[in-house]
C-alpha cells in the first residue's frame, strides 16, 4: 500500500517547493535525479530565479562581481512551473494547499519548505525608513547597496559585527571609505566565534582602520529634513555623522506564513525529525511536509541531539539533497541529515572557517599557528571533547578537525601537532557572551535537549 | 619459502604494467607493517584523506631522515641546497609556498596559467605536426615529454634549448624518489643523486642571478624579486623551490599524458566521443586522476607521536607510505572502482594528494593533460596500440610507460 503510493507520487505526483533559493534548488534537483517525473512547482518571493548570497556581501560589494551574475549554476533541467515573485502567505496542511500572495493556491502531495530567513530589520521603523538605511540579504539589497556605495558616500556606519557586517566592513574600507562598526558584544564575531577569536577579529578591523566600537549598542539614526539618514546615536553618548547605514543584526525565520498551519513552527524555525519531516504543533511527525535550509532545525546526534539552526551555504545543499530524496523514496530507504555544521568568511584578507558549534563550547586551544599572525587552528572543547574548529589562513587542516569532532575526541588536545606555538599548549575559555543576554546572533543556534536527558536543562546556557 | 611482501612485489618492476590486483589485497589489510624496519603502509582512501590533513604527520626531510634506513636520504643539506617546500612543514612550508603561488596562482596572478592556453596548444601541434607522414610514433619521446618541458621552461623561464643538458640531471633526482632505486642503489647512487642536484641548482642560479638585474614575464623573475607580505626568498630558497618545480613541473605530467592516451586506446568508445566533444577531456582527466595517478605512493611522510590507524597503533617516527592508487580504487569509496567512466559524479580522487602538500601545480597539469588528449584525438588517424602492455619505467612512485608506440594512419 505504502510503497504504491510511492511508486504513485514519483510517477505522476505533485510536489511543491516553497522557497527558490539555494535549499529549494538543490532539492528540485535532487528530485529530477532521482526519477520523481510528476509535476514540480517552485514558488518565490523574490522575482529571480534561484541565485547565490555568500558573493553579495564579498565579490558583489567589491565590485568583482555584478549583483545579477551570481546565479546558482543549475546540475539539471528541473523542469517546473515557477512561481516567481509570488510569496507564500498560509499553509492548510489538511487540504494540502498553499495560498499564495497573489490570491492563487498550490496544491501538493508533498511539500517542501525551504523558505530560509531574512535580515533582520532596524526595529525602529521610521529610521529604518531613512534613505541611506539599508540591510543586505538579497540582490535587490545588494543593487541598492552597491549603488548607493558607488555613488560617492564617504562614510559607512555598520550596525552589529556578525559575519555580514563584518564583510560589509571589509569591503567598504577595501573601497577607502571611512567605517564604523558599533558591536554590542565585545567584539566582532563573538556570538559564533567567542572572544577570543573576536580579539583576533577585533585586531584584524582596528589594523585595517575601521573605526571599531564595541560594548555599545545603537539607540537612534537620525535623518536630515530630506528624509536622508546623517547620524547615528550611540549609547554611550557618542554621535557619528554618516552617509549611509548597514543594519546587520543576523536574521529571522521565514516562518510567519506558516501561523495557524498547525506545523510547529515559530521564531526559531521549523522543528524536523532527523530525515526532514515537518512536526507539527503537538510533536508529532507529519509525512508529507518537509522542511530544509536555514528555515528547518533538526536534532543532530554529534551535539547531544540539540536541535540545529544552521544558516550554512553547505548545510542548505545538503539537506535540500536529503529532503529531496526522502520525500520520494520508500520510508525504509530515508536517510538521516547529519551534515557537519560548518561555514566561512572573507574579510580583510583572511580566510575563515569553521566546522562544528563553537558556541556549544566553554573553552578553546589553539592547536596550530598563532594568533598575533592570524594564521591558526583552533578547536573548541566542552566537557572533555572537541565540538568545534576554527581556522584563520589555515583551512586544508581543518578536515583533520571535523573528523575529531566526529569521532568525539578528547579535549584538550595533549599530541605534539605542526606548528605549535607557546601560547597553543594551554586551553583557555572561549568566552562566549552570555547566552541569556541578545547579542549578535550566532549562526548556529542550539535549541532543544537529547531526548535521553531525564531533566529539563535550559540551553544552551552553560555558564 | 618466504613468501615476497605485497609491499616488495609491488615495487618489483615486473608488476609495473598493472599494479592494480596487488594493490586490491592491500587494500584488505588497511594497514600493512612491512618488515621491521620497514614503512607502515596505508591503501584506503579514507586512511590516506586523514593522514594527509593530520598535523601529526610531517614531511620534513629532518623528520623523515630519523625515520629509518629507507626514508629520504639527508642528502639534501649535504648539497648546499635547502628543502623545497614539499619536504617541509609548516610554517617555513607555508611561507616558501604562498611566495610561490604569488608568481603562480590567484590572487597575485590569477591569468598566469590561463593565459598559456593558447601556446599550449600551439606547441601541441607543433609536435603533432612534427610526427610527419609516419606510421607509427612514441608518445612518450616525441610527444608526452616535450610538451609539458617546454611548457614548464616557458613558464619558468629556463632556455628551451638548455634541455638536453638538464635531463641528464633530472634522470637520477627522480630516480632518488623511489624507494626501490635507493635501497638498491647504495651510497654510489646517493652520491649521483646529491651531484645532480647540486649541478641543477649551479645551473638554475645563472639564470637567477641574470633575472634579478633584468627580470622578465616569468616565475624565476618573480621568484628572484618577492617582496610580498611574506617577505622574499633567500637565493637559495629561490634555487631549492625552482629545482622543485621545474621537475614536479614535467615529470608527473609526462605520465599523465601518457597513462591517459594508454586509457583512452583501450577505451575506444570513450575515446571517440573525446574526438567528437572536446570538452569531455575535463572530466576524463579527473577520472584518469584517480584510475591511473602518475604518482602512485606518497613515500615520504612520518607521524611525530603516535597515531592510531583503524586500530592499529603505529609507533612515533616510522615511515609512512601513502599509497593513493589504492585508496583511488577502494570499493568503500568509489562505485565500480576498476572501471574507467568519465561520467562519474564522485570524483575526489587523491591524485593529487589533499592537505597543505597538495599538487601544487594540478592547474597546470590539468590543462596541460586536457589540451594534449583532446588535440591527440582530433588529429591522429585512427591510433592504435602496438604494445600492449607498454614498457614501463623502472619508477613505482612515479609510475609510467616508458615508451608508448603507436600506429597511426596519419595526422588530419
Amino acid at each position: 500500500m505504502a510503497a504504491d503510493y510511492v511508486d504513485w507520487l514519483r510517477r505522476e505526483g505533485r510536489i511543491a517547493i516553497v522557497g527558490a533559493s539555494l535549499a529549494g534548488l538543490r532539492a528540485a534537483e535532487t528530485l529530477r535525479a532521482e526519477g520523481f517525473a510528476g509535476s514540480l512547482t517552485m514558488i518565490g518571493d523574490e522575482p529571480y530565479e534561484p541565485y547565490d548570497r555568500p558573493p553579495l556581501s564579498k565579490a558583489v560589494l567589491l565590485g568583482k562581481a555584478s549583483p545579477d551574475h551570481t546565479d546558482l549554476p543549475q546540475r539539471r533541467d528541473i523542469d517546473a512551473k515557477w512561481r516567481l515573485g509570488v510569496a507564500a502567505t498560509g499553509l492548510d496542511i489538511t487540504a494540502k494547499r498553499v495560498r499564495l500572495s497573489d490570491g492563487d493556491e498550490v496544491e501538493y502531495d508533498r511539500l517542501l519548505i525551504a523558505t530560509g530567513v531574512r535580515a533582520r530589520p532596524w526595529p525602529n521603523e521610521a529610521e529604518a525608513g531613512l534613505d541611506g538605511v539599508f540591510v543586505l540579504r538579497t540582490r535587490d539589497d545588494a543593487v541598492g547597496l552597491c549603488r548607493r556605495l558607488g555613488a560617492g558616500a564617504r562614510r559607512v556606519f555598520v550596525v552589529g559585527a556578525g559575519f555580514a557586517g563584518s564583510e560589509v566592513a571589509s569591503a567598504c574600507r577595501e573601497h577607502g571609505m571611512e567605517v564604523t562598526v558599533a558591536e554590542r558584544a565585545g567584539g566582532p564575531l563573538v556570538g559564533a566565534l567567542g572572544g577570543v577569536i573576536g580579539a583576533v577579529a577585533m585586531d584584524l578591523q582596528l589594523e585595517n582602520g575601521v573605526d571599531l566600537r564595541t560594548h555599545v549598542t545603537v539607540t537612534a539614526l537620525e535623518g536630515d529634513s530630506g528624509g536622508k539618514v546623517r547620524a547615528v546615536h550611540l549609547s554611550d553618548e557618542s554621535v557619528v555623522e554618516t552617509d549611509v547605514v548597514v543594519v546587520s543584526l543576523g536574521s529571522i525565520r521565514n516562518t510567519d506564513w506558516l501561523a495557524g498551519s498547525g506545523l510547529g513552527a515559530g521564531p526559531r524555525g521549523i522543528a524536523t525529525d532527523a530525515g526532514c519531516r515537518a512536526f507539527d504543533f503537538r510533536g508529532i511527525v507529519t509525512d508529507d511536509v518537509f522542511a530544509a535550509g536555514d528555515v528547518a532545525r533538526s536534532p543532530h546526534p554529534l551535539f547531544g541531539y540539540q536541535f540545529l539552526s544552521l544558516e550554512h551555504w553547505g548545510n542548505a545543499v545538503a539537506q535540500g539533497e536529503t529532503a529531496a530524496h526522502n520525500m520520494i523514496c520508500p520510508a525504509t530507504d530515508r536517510r538521516p541529515h547529519m551534515w557537519m555544521p560548518a561555514f566561512w568568511s572573507s574579510q580583510f584578507g583572511v580566510n575563515i572557517k569553521s566546522v562544528g558549534v563553537p558556541p556549544m563550547a566553554d573553552e578553546i586551544m589553539i592547536t596550530q599557528g598563532s594568533l598575533t599572525e592570524r594564521r591558526f587552528a583552533g578547536v573548541y572543547g566542552y566537557k572533555g571533547r572537541i565540538v568545534a574548529a576554527v581556522t584563520f589562513n589555515n583551512a586544508k587542516w581543518l578536515e583533520y578537525y571535523q573528523r575529531q569532532i566526529e569521532q568525539g575526541a578528547p579535549f584538550p588536545v595533549g599530541y605534539p601537532t605542526m606548528d605549535r606555538r607557546p601560547e597553543g599548549r594551554q586551553p583557555m575559555p572561549a568566552d562566549f557572551p552570555d547566552p541569556s543576554l541578545p547579542t549578535h546572533g550566532p549562526t548556529v543556534t542550539l535549541s532543544g535537549y537529547s531526548p535521553a536527558d531525564r531533566r529539563m536543562v535550559f540551553t544552551p546556557a552553560h555558564h | 619459502m618466504s613468501q615476497v611482501s605485497l609491499v616488495r612485489q609491488i615495487l618489483d618492476h615486473a608488476n609495473r604494467a598493472n599494479p592494480y590486483p596487488l594493490y586490491a589485497e592491500l587494500l584488505k589489510t588497511p594497514v600493512v607493517h612491512d618488515g621491521e624496519y620497514g614503512p607502515y603502509v596505508i591503501s584506503s582512501y579514507w586512511d590516506i584523506e586523514s593522514l594527509l590533513h593530520d598535523p601529526r604527520i610531517s614531511s620534513d626531510s629532518a623528520n623523515l631522515a630519523a625515520a629509518g634506513p629507507d626514508a629520504m636520504p639527508q642528502a639534501e643539506d649535504d648539497t648546499g641546497l635547502p628543502p623545497s617546500f614539499i619536504r617541509l612543514d609548516p610554517a617555513e612550508h607555508d611561507r616558501l609556498r604562498r611566495i610561490t603561488n604569488s608568481a603562480f596562482g590567484p590572487p597575485n596572478k590569477p591569468h598566469r596559467v590561463y593565459d598559456m592556453q593558447p601556446e599550449m596548444h600551439r606547441i601541441v601541434n607543433e609536435l603533432i605536426d612534427g610526427f610527419g607522414d609516419a606510421r607509427q610514433i612514441d608518445l612518450v619521446d616525441q610527444f608526452a615529454y616535450p610538451f609539458p618541458v617546454t611548457v614548464i621552461c616557458r613558464m619558468l623561464g629556463v632556455p628551451r634549448e638548455d634541455e638536453p643538458h638538464f635531463r641528464d640531471l633530472v634522470d637520477p633526482i627522480v630516480a632518488g624518489l623511489d624507494p626501490a632505486t635507493r635501497l638498491a642503489g647504495g651510497a654510489e647512487f646517493q652520491k649521483k643523486w646529491q651531484e645532480a642536484r647540486t649541478q641543477l641548482g649551479m645551473y638554475l642560479a645563472g639564470l637567477v642571478e641574470e633575472r634579478k638585474k633584468h627580470p622578465r614575464d616569468d616565475m624565476l623573475s618573480d621568484l628572484a624579486n618577492s617582496h610580498g607580505p611574506d617577505g622574499s626568498m633567500s637565493t637559495m630558497e629561490v634555487l631549492a623551490t625552482s629545482v622543485l618545480l621545474l621537475i614536479a613541473g614535467h615529470e608527473t605530467t609526462v605520465n599523465l599524458i601518457t597513462n591517459g592516451m594508454l586509457t583512452l586506446l583501450r577505451h575506444p568508445e570513450i575515446f571517440q566521443r573525446l574526438r567528437e566533444d572536446p570538452e569531455l577531456s575535463i572530466k576524463i582527466v579527473e577520472e584518469l586522476l584517480r584510475y591511473e595517478p602518475p604518482v602512485q605512493i606518497v613515500p615520504q611522510r612520518t607521524n611525530i607521536t603516535d597515531i592510531e590507524v583503524r586500530g592499529v597503533t603505529i609507533p612515533k617516527g616510522s615511515m609512512l607510505w601513502l599509497v593513493i592508487a589504492a585508496g583511488n580504487r577502494d570499493p568503500e569509496r568509489f562505485a565500480d572502482p576498476d572501471r574507467f567512466d568519465p561520467d562519474r559524479q564522485d570524483i575526489e580522487h587523491l591524485g593529487f594528494g589533499s592537505g597543505i602538500h597538495s599538487c601544487f601545480g594540478a592547474p597546470l597539469a590539468r590543462l596541460e593533460t586536457q589540451i594534449a588528449l583532446s588535440e591527440l584525438a582530433r588529429r591522429l588517424e585512427n591510433p592504435r596500440l602496438v604494445d600492449d602492455p607498454p614498457p614501463y619505467r623502472e619508477n613505482a612512485v612515479l609510475r609510467g610507460p616508458r615508451h608508448l608506440n603507436i600506429a597511426i594512419d596519419g595526422v588530419r
